[in-house]
């Protein structure tokens, strides 16, 4: 072994990656024809590479993919709104008969649509998202408005969430109850029940 | 393929879960075996594996359109195998030598209490045996020799994978293979 070239094993790796230069390649054959030790190394690389290679390819349990849907934030507010408009063509009608009439569904909401959170020096925010990090403790309740919480820490106390989604982390943890509330469709409902009503009186009122 | 996939993203994006199914069933098979070779425990790679996919759909905003998405799920799947390999390590000292044992490591002396060396060997699969050996590397040689050789990803793949220089991959690489020539050569 006390012959063979300084970079001889780096060699074989260059050989093994198929990126060995011509000349490394030169100097590797010309060293491997006169050295069985440089022969054997190299040979138990390829075996081993091999080895590794020959490992059955193992394929993810059956009920995978529905696992994984139903760990999933619930759909987003837009595409359940959508499907509700869609499965309710004559309130989505008085909906947007409201919306015509009143002018002023949307500009209403977004007045109280700013994302807020109960304040707290370990809760983080990213976006429209509050995160209880990996590894903090946050003592007492949590209330996040028209925004996600995503908790990977533990939160002593109750987490609710108006208008967003909550993600739990397979870490995270919550000692209390939580609480997802889906502003936004209790008011609609509001809104077109007061718009029928509206309706009855312009109605009553000719 | 690519492009399939990048199609049903922006339905993603819009919040919807059967397109993400569509996705999780393209991957699903690649990063569940990437968990198992990385932490050799089905239970913790479907925990590991679900997790990563659902990272992934929380923060699929975040997520590059003009790169493979394939890359984007193995950063994000590698990134929580080697967390949890590290979170496990304290608790059980698997690397630890034990003074006296000959190189014997903690995690070979609960494998084999109940039977000899050679029966071991007789009765493990070859198949448990590289796995077995693959789980003693140090993670980072781990990952790369899996993403090289079981998920079969180039060398820039695996450098936008993990974040590294082509060069620290390649040289990973290199340790990664010489030490696993050292425990498998005499099989
Ligand atoms: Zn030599």
């Amino acid at each position: 072994m006390g012959q063979c070239p300084v970079n001889i094993k780096e060699y074989m790796h260059e050989y093994l990656d198929g990126e060995i230069s011509p000349e490394h390649k030169q100097i590797l054959q010309d060293h491997l024809a006169i050295c069985s030790d440089c022969q054997k190394h190299l040979h138990e690389l390829e075996k081993t590479t091999a080895l590794v290679q020959s490992m059955s390819h193992i394929k993810a349990p059956d009920d995978f993919t529905l696992k994984v849907i139903e760990k999933l934030p619930k759909e987003k507010k837009k595409v359940g709104i959508k499907r509700w408009f869609s499965h309710h063509p004559f309130l989505t009608a008085a909906a947007v008969f409201v919306i015509l009439m009143s002018g002023s569904l949307f500009s209403t909401w977004g007045d109280s649509n700013q994302f807020s959170v109960t304040k707290d020096p370990n809760i983080i925010i990213e976006n429209n998202t509050a995160v209880v990090p990996e590894g903090e403790t946050i003592k007492g309740d949590i209330v996040v408005r028209n925004g996600d919480i995503r908790i990977e820490g533990t939160v002593e106390g109750n987490v609710t969430v108006v208008n967003g989604d909550k993600y739990l982390a397979s870490a995270g943890e919550v000692t209390g109850e939580i609480e997802e509330i889906n502003e936004i469709f209790s008011w609609l409902w509001y809104q077109i029940k007061n718009g029928f009503n509206s309706i009855m009186n312009l109605l009553a009122g000719l | 393929m690519e492009e399939f996939v990048k199609s049903r993203i922006n339905e993603v994006r819009k919040g919807d879960h059967n397109a993400f199914g569509e996705i999780v069933e393209i991957y699903k098979d690649r990063i569940y075996q990437l968990c198992y070779r990385m932490l050799g425990n089905a239970h913790e790679a479907e925990d590991i594996a679900q997790e990563a996919f659902i990272r992934a759909y929380v923060n699929i905003e975040r997520y590059n359109i003009n790169r493979k998405f394939s890359t984007w799920l193995y950063r994000i799947a590698t990134n929580l195998c080697i967390d949890r390999i590290r979170k496990k390590k304290p608790d059980y000292f698997l690397d630890a030598e034990v003074a006296g044992t000959d190189g014997l490591n903690l995690y070979s002396q609960v494998k084999s209490k109940e039977m000899s060396p050679d029966e071991k060997v007789a009765k493990m699969e070859l198949q448990e045996i590289i796995q077995m050996e693959i789980l003693k590397l140090p993670e980072k040689y781990r990952s790369v020799i899996l993403l090289k050789y079981i998920e079969e990803l180039s060398l820039k793949e695996i450098s936008e994978v993990l974040d590294l220089p082509i060069g620290t991959v390649k040289t990973r690489i290199h340790r990664g293979r010489e030490a696993l020539r050292k425990q498998l050569r005499n099989i």
